[in-house]
């Protein structure tokens, strides 16, 4: 007997995998876990944003007006409070009429480390330039030379956020080098004292070596002949730097092969020689992403020295909005300010470092 | 690896490199010799003439001074060590508790970066670039301000059941009065989680001897109640709770969490939850892909895949630089002195400021760290060894 | 061993930018070289010791500095300031940073005899107190059981309330700053009940830096002694013997009526405690190193102590601090200096 024939049911067409609809689905409603997510994030945002944005723009006030900040006070932000104040906090104590000064030479320095990141301008030109930029600097912040003194308690602010985060890293990287070399050298000795100052330096805060810069350094020396504070500080922050630079380094010399060096030694080079034209390029080709972060980090790091009060950034802000009692219950505004500073060079030089690690690895994704 | 020389004549001459190496060490270290002799011979001469007192005499000495919080019986007469005891237990409370929470959340937002829905990939993608890019010093003075600056005044707090108190003195919240009792429903905890490790272990021989599946998170974790449960009612199920009540300007009974605390606590957590996120990330990432498609192709769920393919392989990517998380946030602890938090740099500032003897108290603040540090180091690796491949 | 030699020439290129303030050897040849009393200050204490926007310092220490360096250098604008914290105070002085400390800071045994500093005399007398919000209502420090205090780190007040909480069981909280605008800026948000420090501070605070002095009180009770004062390095015989007699000289200035105002009529007085003031009958200034004419200049400069004390912090200035203790011996107070002669 033949049965009947029941043909089943077509299957239906499969799901689009391209087009808007398609991409919206499987990246906000895949299952239902996912879906869920979505309408909970969407609720979340339309409970949130509209209250922020009422507080940051609606109800602010933007005129440097302290009794109409204070009457917005907890409903709106006040934004008078950088109108008023954003020069304290970007300059510090530095004196008024003289603040052209921090400003050309902050902008020299950081147009020069601008430069320095872009490839094509890697030249012997470019170290020179950095040997004059940097009296350059140190004579416009300090003066002399027909240029009114400055004393470098004076100094805050932005400028000194840069300098410090600048000069650490700049004195820092051949310090780091060697360091890196010595702790790889087959003599013991070096590599004892190398490896003994990373780990000593790894395992400490900041904050201690910048009280030791500024509490215990001056009684080192003979009376009368300490340096000033803020050069101790900045060779302090060095210090630091170097040592989380020299293992950056050595993960860098680490991953040159032994055949480079033994091809190298086979056609007669120097230690030295061997160092400098085979091993230090590659190396620090490959550790460029690690430097950039160090140097965000040691930016960061400048911060810290508001705690042996010098009046950078952070203490900057501090001191111009504590000083004044008209603005003090705004400081979370200027703490606002002064993030936001931070995070647009930081963001900036971790997007440069993500850059040229795609540029490096190029060679290698062909 | 450095160059190895060929072998030469030990001959003394500056042409022969071992004898070069030689000059080299003897310089450096004699360098490094005579400039440490150069520093300390001043230090000493400058002591002497201004009548400076050195050593560490003092730490048997009365501290004279207060500490806002303690976690020991800590009071102003008893000597120097114990004041730093205290703040050094400060310390590691906050590290403790912040490197527990940052791994959590860490990990939380790494996973997040592969979620299939793009809101929560996008939010913990900005998540980590935010809290990254901004100085953590900021995160903490900002969360510090946030505290005392929102919350209602001492003597108005905000008030929860009757028992939680919330006000710029921070939060309070009830505690179990110790007695026998509750330390027996502590021991009990002790003992279930003995037992539950020990029913994992023999649940996985199982699993590998037979095939078969048996629940490895809820009958543990029934095991850890079910056991403290039963050293509550061995200890005659004691129900006294210590309830903050406010008295005068200050919380009578309950325990407390102040705002310095909170402030430390959540800027080191949010901060280095960023960097842990960006480590954990990485770490899934360096998982080859054919691995999750093998999984997949095995049937195996997608939770699944991720908990028992990607994660344990992941794993020994994220061990090492979890390490220098967990150092990083215990060393920017230190930060807690600018919102005064009593850890061991305020201690030991304070102690600087009274006694004189800076050398002794940055000596005490980096050993401390110093000694936090390698201990974390040794045990990371011993962890890192035992997650790494067996090798046969 | 490169590393090193880099790591010295790095340190020898820093120690060449900074231009060290002060040099090796006797203080006082040092200051005469230079020409210039390099003199630590509060990095801002209104009444005491305060930067205006232009940079121009005054308060009661900036004066006795000036007094100093106008008898010494000749000139009372011969003065370098150098704002420092409490905890960068002493180390500053010990390493020959500054010359003189003139920072509102307590003459205590301990000091004395262990930080390597001496001091000179006591140029305000204080006591510790307290400040509260008046909303609370709080009449008297007895009262404050249990309170939050905000404190600066590094000042003799820390332990000072911890005797007083100690002695009259008050179990107060201290929570410690290391900085004294984020121990203000703590009180003033209200994280702490009460504030503490000396009561000058607390009364230049108040009117300085609270958006309304009329929302804090000073408590009436004074739970210690306080005398501020300048100080010296340790060994600096010359120098401290100079500083310490101008300042005795000021209160000597204002005991026998010489004011920034009459000074050069005194110069013709007949009264042998004037004249020896002036330099007129015996050379006081010889005895010293200095010349016949170091009071005259000091108290042109900076006027007699009583003057300092009305222009920097008396009751017509915003701190309105009444005169008190810190009057002459001979009118109720304690200021009492030793005879020139």
């Amino acid at each position: 007997m033949a049965s009947e024939f029941h043909p089943i049911a077509p299957r239906a067409a499969p799901a689009r995998t391209s087009g808007l609809w398609a991409k919206v689905r499987a990246n906000l409603f895949a299952d239902w876990m996912s879906t869920l997510a979505t309408f909970a994030m969407v609720a979340l945002a339309a409970w949130v944003l509209p209250m922020l944005f009422e507080w940051a723009i609606v109800k602010a006030v933007f005129r440097p007006d302290a009794s109409a900040c204070q009457a917005a006070r907890g409903e709106g932000a006040c934004w008078g409070v950088i109108a008023e104040k954003w020069r304290f906090i970007i300059f510090g104590r530095y004196p008024f009429e003289q603040q052209w000064r921090p400003e050309v030479a902050t902008v020299l320095l950081l147009g020069l480390v601008t430069v320095s990141c872009i490839r094509a301008f890697w030249k012997p030109w470019l170290g020179i330039l950095w040997v004059a930029v940097i009296p350059a600097f140190f004579w416009l912040m300090g003066g002399g030379f027909g240029l009114d003194e400055v004393p470098t308690d004076l100094w805050g602010g932005l400028p000194l956020t840069v300098m410090l985060a600048t000069f650490s890293i700049v004195f820092a990287f051949p310090l780091s080098i060697l360091v890196a070399l010595g702790r790889r050298s087959s003599l013991p000795a070096i590599r004892t004292l190398c490896v003994f100052y990373v780990e000593l330096i790894r395992g400490v805060p900041l904050i201690s070596v910048l009280f030791m810069a500024s509490f215990l350094f001056p009684l080192f020396l003979p009376v009368g002949q300490s340096p000033d504070v803020l050069v101790r500080v900045l060779v302090g922050i060095t210090l630091f730097a170097a040592a989380y630079l020299a293992e950056t380094v050595r993960g860098g010399l680490q991953a040159i092969p032994n055949g480079q060096v033994e091809a190298a030694r086979s056609l007669g080079l120097t230690y030295a020689q061997t160092q400098r034209k085979i091993v230090l390029p590659q190396a620090l080709a490959i550790v460029v992403p690690g430097i950039m972060n160090s140097f965000i980090a040691i930016f960061k790091d400048t911060s810290l020295v508001t705690i042996v009060s010098l009046y950078e950034l952070t203490g900057a802000m501090s001191l111009a909005l504590n000083s004044d009692a008209n603005w003090r219950p705004f400081k979370i505004e200027g703490y606002i300010f002064i993030a936001l500073v931070y995070f647009a060079f930081c963001f900036a030089m971790s997007r440069y470092s993500l850059w040229i690690e795609k540029r490096l690895s190029a060679g290698k994704n062909r | 690896m450095a160059h190895r020389s060929p072998p030469k004549k030990r001959d003394w001459s500056w042409r022969s490199e071992a004898f070069r190496g030689l000059v080299f060490q003897v310089v450096a270290v004699a360098a490094i010799a005579f400039g440490l002799w150069y520093l300390a011979q001043n230090t000493l001469a400058n002591m002497q003439a201004r009548g400076i007192k050195s050593g560490f005499d003092f730490l048997m000495q009365p501290a004279g001074f207060d500490i806002g919080e303690s976690l020991i019986q800590y009071d102003a007469l008893d000597p120097y060590w114990k004041a730093f005891l205290v703040g050094i237990l400060n310390t590691l409370r906050v590290a403790v508790l912040g490197v527990l929470l940052a791994t959590i959340l860490g990990t939380l937002i790494g996973i997040g970066r592969f979620a299939r829905n793009a809101i929560v990939r996008g939010l913990c993608y900005a998540y980590v670039e935010f809290f990254r890019n901004i100085p953590v010093l900021i995160q903490l003075l900002m969360w510090y301000l946030i505290f005392t600056d929102l919350l209602p005044p001492i003597l108005e707090p905000l008030t929860l059941a009757g028992a939680f108190h919330l006000s710029k003195a921070g939060v309070s919240f009830p505690v179990p009065v110790w007695s026998f009792g509750v330390g027996l429903a502590f021991a009990g905890l002790a003992i279930g989680i003995v037992l539950a490790w020990l029913y994992r272990r023999w649940t996985m021989r199982r699993f590998e001897d037979t095939g078969r599946v048996r629940s490895l998170i809820l009958v543990p974790l029934g095991i850890v109640i079910a056991s403290m449960f039963a050293g509550w009612l061995a200890g005659g199920a004691p129900t006294q709770w210590s309830v903050p009540r406010p008295e005068g300007f200050s919380m009578e009974g309950g325990a407390s969490a102040t705002p310095e605390f909170l402030g430390v606590l959540f800027g080191l957590v949010l901060y280095t939850a960023a960097f842990i996120a960006e480590v954990v990330r990485a770490g899934i990432a360096s998982v080859a892909l054919g691995q999750v498609e093998a999984a997949s192709s095995l049937g195996l769920p997608r939770n699944f895949t991720m908990r028992l393919v990607v994660l344990p392989q992941a794993l020994r990517v994220i061990i090492p630089p979890l390490t220098s998380q967990y150092l990083n946030l215990t060393k920017n602890s230190s930060l807690a002195v600018a919102i005064g938090y009593p850890d061991v740099v305020s201690v030991a500032t304070t102690g600087l400021n009274n006694t004189g003897r800076a050398v002794e108290c940055i000596t005490i603040i980096m050993a401390v760290f110093l000694t936090t540090s390698l201990t974390t180091s040794v045990f990371m690796n011993w962890y890192n060894r035992r997650s790494a491949i067996k090798e046969r | 061993m490169k590393s090193k030699i880099l790591k010295l020439s790095i340190t020898a290129a820093a120690f060449a930018l900074a231009a060290a303030p002060a040099f090796a050897g006797k203080t006082l040849d040092a200051i005469k070289a230079r020409g210039q009393l390099v003199c630590g200050v509060n990095t801002g204490l209104a009444g005491f010791s305060a930067a205006d926007s232009q940079g121009n310092w005054s308060g009661l220490d900036v004066d006795v500095c000036k007094a100093i360096a106008a008898a010494l250098l000749g000139d009372g604008n011969k003065v370098k300031y150098v704002p420092l914290t409490a905890q960068q105070r002493f180390t500053a002085l010990q390493s020959g940073e500054i010359d003189i400390l003139s920072r509102n800071t307590t003459w205590t045994l301990t000091r004395d005899a262990s930080l390597g500093l001496s001091f000179l005399a006591t140029t305000y007398y204080d006591g510790q107190g307290f400040m509260v919000p008046v909303k609370l209502k709080v009449k008297s420090a007895k009262s404050l059981k249990g309170a939050t205090v905000c404190v600066q780190s590094g000042t003799t007040t820390e332990k000072n309330l911890t005797d007083y909480s100690r002695t009259n069981k008050l179990d107060l909280k201290p929570i410690v700053f290391e900085k004294q605008e984020a121990a203000t800026g703590a009180y003033f948000s209200g994280r702490c009940v009460a504030f503490t420090t000396d009561a000058s501070g607390l009364a230049s605070i108040r009117n300085k830096d609270a958006k309304d002095p009329k929302e804090h009180v000073i408590l009436p009770e004074l739970i210690s002694k306080e005398p501020l004062g300048p100080a010296v390095r340790r060994g600096d015989d010359e120098f401290h013997a100079i500083a310490k007699w101008v300042i005795f000289g000021l209160i000597e200035a204002e005991e026998y009526g010489i004011t920034q105002a009459n000074v050069d009529q005194m110069k013709s007085s007949q009264d042998p405690v004037v004249m020896r003031i002036v330099g007129t009958s015996e050379d006081t200034g010889k005895l010293l190193g200095l010349d016949k004419e170091w009071m005259v200049r000091a108290v042109k400069t900076t006027g007699n102590y009583g003057e300092i004390f009305a222009r920097n912090v008396g009751e017509k200035t915003p701190l309105n601090l009444p005169r008190g203790v810190n009057n002459l011996w001979n009118k109720g107070g304690i200021q009492y200096a030793p005879p020139i002669r």
